[in-house]
């Protein structure tokens, strides 16, 4: 892809992310992201068309560990770390509706 | 017009592990709420994955069985979405190149033999556990991270009969593999369907509906049905069906609108950095495809082939992968398998969905039904007196033997018994005797009933009629 980007849009972006935005710093911010996506674009000038894509930058596979059960923490720490709890349960806001 | 519909089913398994996908915490259903939890299930910062050898090694087995190609090189991708029940706010998934590719199953629907063919199984991890409760949910994390695939179909099946054979079969193989146990009440196995119709003869695809994450079959059948109906009248007043996702209520046994295609989620897929793609070498394969079980379709076969079963009989029994166990665990036992077969396809069954049980529970255990049917062929009880014993059994425990004597169930085959009844009737019903001596052989038949009667029920038959035919020939 040797054009430039499409660009991006803030205001999605930030909506995606759950970040709420003011119209002046969606304008400050969509200037500073336009600016980092061309100077990323520069990588568009080096031919990797002999270069197979990976995932990952180092040739490392199958990192896998045997089905045997481990440590888990101790339930009131978790709860104690839990901004509101219920029951040994989680409390969080009503999320049934979307 | 005439519409066809066009059904597709991503279903979920969880696999049958000790741990979770991506940490050593324990896969335990029912334990007290978020007592199976680390950094890495609740997505603390800086926590690491590491993936868990078995759930690939069952994934890559589901593959086999099911047909599919597996991948030499796959790799895990993050899905981003902000819900409670994924507290790292992504689900490690794999995204363009999943474990298995292709695939399909072959299953009798309605008396015909369809094939239907699947996509793609990859692996992802389970999400959390919502309660909820008046102005708030509850989670627990236990069953987060747990290991978790996808079996997707491909848009193949044409009616909700098609989608109930196709995940039948997906469950039948998925527990004879011993690749998930499939329990839907403990959520082991859900499906999303897609669902859309089209005018016969129209080439593009209706606007698909997804509906969403249904355990129960029948709910999926009822689902697909009322969705199918729905679609093809929204069609036919004239509008247009709306891409969506649905949900099912199965109270009212209809479908509503959870989500339309405008706020549709944008998951931003990018590849997980944490975790080093998976290759699968040839080898590998092989050495899985080698331990690989008995299919339900191979044990029929075999039932048939082997055991001289008729077809329903290896069909009812090989349904359900324990009550197939239960009958080779009795065949180790005796030679009869029609007699095993009769007694698990009648009493067993029956009884056990009289009192809501699984064949694991029964009091009858394989030695005891082999032993009822030991004393059968011996002709020392006869098929009604095994049945007696079996139901005893079943309902009470017990020994075969103990229970045939306390209930006096032991055929009568002595001569001296057998002597006095047989006398007692020749002598009281001359007419028949007659009728025999003249020629007509079938009025023994009364004699013999009269034996039965004086014996309320325990002389052997056989024996019986040998004693009056001595009498009478003699």
């Amino acid at each position: 892809m040797p054009e430039k980007h499409d660009g991006m849009d803030v205001g999605y972006v930030a909506k995606l992310a759950c970040i709420d935005l003011t119209d002046e710093e969606k304008t400050l911010f969509q200037g500073q992201l336009d600016q980092v996506l061309n100077y990323v674009e520069q990588l568009n000038e080096l031919d990797v068309s002999n270069v197979e894509p990976t995932a990952h930058a180092i040739p490392i596979y199958n990192v896998l560990r045997k089905d045997e059960v481990g440590s888990s923490l101790n339930h009131a720490d978790v709860i104690a770390n839990a901004p509101s709890a219920a029951d040994g349960h989680i409390r969080v806001p009503k999320i049934i509706d979307q | 017009m005439k519409y066809e519909a066009t059904i597709g089913l991503e279903t979920h398994v969880m696999q049958k592990t000790n741990t979770k996908m991506f940490c050593s915490c324990k896969y335990e259903y029912g334990a007290e709420p978020n007592t199976h939890v680390c950094p890495t299930c609740l997505g603390y910062p800086g926590a690491l994955p590491v993936m868990n050898e078995k759930a690939i090694e069952l994934i890559c087995k589901a593959g086999l069985l099911l047909g599919c190609e597996i991948n030499p090189y796959s790799k895990w991708d993050r899905k981003n979405y902000f819900y409670p029940d994924m507290s790292k706010n992504y689900q490690i998934t794999q995204a363009d190149e999943p474990l298995c590719l292709g695939g399909q199953i072959t299953v009798e629907v309605e008396g015909e033999l369809k094939t239907f063919t699947l996509e793609r199984i990859h692996q992802e991890e389970n999400a959390a556990k919502n309660t909820h409760v008046a102005g708030a949910s509850l989670v627990d994390y236990n069953r987060a991270g747990t290991a978790l695939m996808e079996i997707v179909s491909n848009p193949c099946m044409s009616s909700a009969a098609d989608a109930l054979a196709y995940m039948t079969a997906i469950k039948q193989i998925m527990q004879y593999g011993g690749i998930s146990n499939c329990d839907q009440e403990k959520g082991q196995m859900r499906s999303d369907v897609n669902v859309s119709v089209r005018p016969v003869g129209q080439k593009e695809l209706g606007a698909k509906v997804e509906i969403k994450n249904m355990n129960s079959f029948a709910f999926i059948q009822d689902a697909i049905e009322y969705e199918i109906d729905r679609q093809i009248s929204v069609l036919e007043s004239g509008g247009t069906v709306v891409q969506e996702t649905r949900g099912y209520n199965p109270d009212r046994g209809e479908t509503f609108t959870q989500r339309t295609k405008e706020n549709a989620h944008d998951y931003r897929y990018f590849p997980e950095p944490d975790l080093m793609p998976v290759k699968v070498s040839k080898e590998q394969i092989e050495q899985w495809r080698s331990e690989l079980p008995e299919m339900p379709a191979q044990r029929r076969v075999r039932y048939v082939e082997e055991l001289g079963l008729p077809e329903y009989d290896a069909g009812v029994l090989t349904a359900s992968m324990d009550v197939s166990d239960w009958f080779e665990e009795t065949m180790k036992h005796t030679q009869n398998a029609k007699a095993v077969s009769n007694f698990i396809m009648g009493e067993m069954l029956r009884l056990l969905s009289e009192q809501g049980l699984t064949i694991s529970e029964s009091r009858v255990t394989p030695e005891k039904l082999a032993r009822i049917i030991e004393l059968i062929d011996a002709k020392t009880i006869n098929t009604g007196g095994g049945k007696q014993i079996f139901e005893t059994i079943f309902n009470e425990g017990g020994d075969p033997k103990e229970i045939m004597e306390a209930k006096g169930l032991a055929q009568v085959s002595d001569d001296s018994a057998l002597e006095g009844w047989a006398d007692e009737a020749i002598a009281n019903n001359p007419k028949p005797v007659e009728e025999y001596k003249a020629g007509n052989p079938a009025s023994i038949n009364f004699l013999m009933g009269q034996v039965m009667k004086a014996s309320r029920g325990k002389a052997n038959p056989g024996a019986v009629m040998q004693m009056l035919k001595q009498k009478l020939d003699g």
